[in-house]
């Protein structure tokens, strides 16, 4: 993927720091409720579930089997078309999106519950982007 | 709310439709506003109630002149115009107010004046999750769910086509259609990929266009020169605007909510319907709408389109306009997808369902976020 300083990139917010700040030194970072055990995803500083505040953030395995996808044709800012626009579902539950990378962006190579891993790719001093490639 | 206590007397579109240069995006929703006021026989004076979405109700309020004792400025998306009327019937059964305008205005192919690519599409939170990864626009976010869904149900994405080609059937009888020529499923299929799975005949329009209606009590509905259309039943749902963090990918919760409160409202079985509207953003948003809506089982609304239930001549006729793949799609469409379930009701449609008395007009916002389903009827009960 070319031109990814000019991808648009995500501004923090105090609430999602934390999950940048892991980025940088390779962790995708999770939250965890410590009531009601919910696992959650994106950041904010209490449990969607239950409310509780007391909540607690980790790092996932990295592991995850791709949901669905589309190959975009459309130009996008510091993204090359074809490229895929992709929900993965992480091994602890929660989706997130992402691009899946390493591998041809056709429909004969992405293909639906493919086990795939983080794989994390610095854009600037300050953001660091987790992607998904099919897992070793 | 009760059924069939509140009524549409006012419905009309801008007098242009599809590429308008010429009007300011202001002007688009204050030429349908006139369109509509003159449909009711009504001026400015009579108005007391007003909502808006892509132009703050405050906004239009002044330049048409209105006084409002009501407003509501409700900007969800496309279906923002549904959940309009769902709250000017609960505002007008309140006696909050008695008469409510609700404009639509959007200069969405000509830019003029025009408002920018709005934050409820995504939100902060999915400006940082969501759009460095490419999902930041219409096609390559509300299209994400369609490759699990057709997986789900041992579909191909040409099981989708079918959509496009009978909706291009309606916009053939539609006059003010923006496209009529007729497509076969190989066009579809051959037309210039988008975003795998979705070519460009699966996608929608961009064009420039507008509508209102004006509501008031269903007892002094007989007094407007068109004959009234009740509202039956109305809903609401959400699900938010990150479609990575929907539910699931093969149902809206949004819309199955949102269905079932404006049937259950209505009082109606799906018998009892029609003629049916679902916002058409893309060529799957009519498919997943059969099945949440309960018109169809889960898996089995590309068969019904094929099967050709939904086309001229069939038992359920949908998106009789066009719909946005064929007729308009200014952004926020479902003001146009009322607009038709009304012309159906008056019996004025240009490809008119013949003996029409009950109409679904449901709508998205957004990425599925957003659902808002209006049921109409030509009786009040």
């Amino acid at each position: 993927m070319t031109h990814q300083t000019e991808r648009v990139l995500p501004r923090p917010t105090p609430e999602t720091t934390h999950f940048w700040e892991g980025t940088r030194t390779g962790e995708l970072r999770l939250q965890k409720c410590d009531d009601c055990g919910k696992i959650y995803f994106p950041p904010r500083p209490f449990c969607p579930k239950c409310g509780s505040r007391d909540v607690s953030a980790f790092a996932a395995s990295g592991r995850a089997t791709l949901y669905s996808y589309v190959i975009s044709h459309i130009p996008a800012p510091g993204l090359e078309p074809p490229y895929s626009v992709a929900v993965v579902t992480l091994e602890e539950g929660p989706r997130l999106m992402t691009n899946i990378v390493a591998c041809d962006q056709t429909p004969e190579a992405l293909t639906l519950d493919m086990p795939l891993e983080v794989t994390f790719e610095a854009q600037n001093d300050e953001i660091t982007l987790p992607f998904f490639k099919p897992a070793a | 709310m009760a059924r069939g206590t509140v009524a549409v007397v006012g419905a009309a579109e801008t007098t242009e439709m599809g590429v308008i240069p010429e009007t300011s995006e202001l002007q688009l929703h204050a030429d349908a506003a006139l369109n509509t006021m003159a449909d009711a026989g009504l001026t400015a004076a009579d108005i007391d109630g007003i909502a808006a979405a892509g132009e703050a109700p405050d906004v239009l309020a002044q330049y048409l002149g209105i006084t409002p004792a009501w407003l509501d400025g409700t900007l969800i998306g496309g279906s923002s115009f549904m959940l309009h009327v769902r709250h000017a019937m609960a505002a007008i059964e309140a006696g909050l107010c008695t008469t409510v305008l609700i404009t639509h205005g959007e200069s969405g192919r000509s830019r003029v004046e025009a408002k920018g690519f709005p934050e409820f599409i995504g939100g902060k939170l999915a400006g940082q999750f969501e759009v460095p990864y490419g999902g930041s626009l219409p096609p390559t976010m509300f299209t994400i769910p369609v490759l699990r869904y057709l997986r789900t149900h041992g579909l191909r994405p040409e099981d989708m086509a079918p959509v496009s080609v009978v909706q291009r059937e309606w916009a053939a009888l539609n006059p003010r259609a923006t496209f009529k020529d007729p497509v076969t499923v190989n066009d579809v299929m051959n037309s210039r990929m988008v975003a795998y799975p979705f070519t460009l005949l699966m996608c929608c329009l961009r064009t420039d266009g507008g509508g209102a209606l004006i509501l008031t009590s269903a007892n002094r509905a007989n007094d407007f020169p068109h004959p009234p259309v009740y509202i039956l039943g109305t809903g609401e749902s959400a699900e938010g605007p990150m479609v990575s963090q929907l539910d699931d990918f093969i149902s809206s919760k949004a819309f199955r909510l949102s269905g079932e409160r404006a049937f259950a409202e209505a009082g109606i079985s799906h018998d009892d319907v029609d003629h049916l509207m679902i916002y058409d953003a893309f060529a799957h948003v009519p498919l997943y709408g059969l099945e949440d809506l309960g018109f169809c089982k889960p898996g089995e609304a590309a068969a019904f389109v094929a099967d050709r239930n939904t086309a001229p001549g069939g038992s359920l006729p949908l998106n009789t306009n066009g719909g946005g793949l064929s007729y308009m799609h200014s952004g926020m469409y479902g003001m146009y997808a009322m607009q038709e379930s009304i012309r159906q009701l008056r019996g004025i449609a240009p490809a008119q369902v013949p003996g029409a008395q009950v109409s679904v007009a449901h709508g998205v916002g957004g990425m599925f976020s957003v659902a808002g389903t209006i049921i109409f009827g030509n009786e009040p009960a």
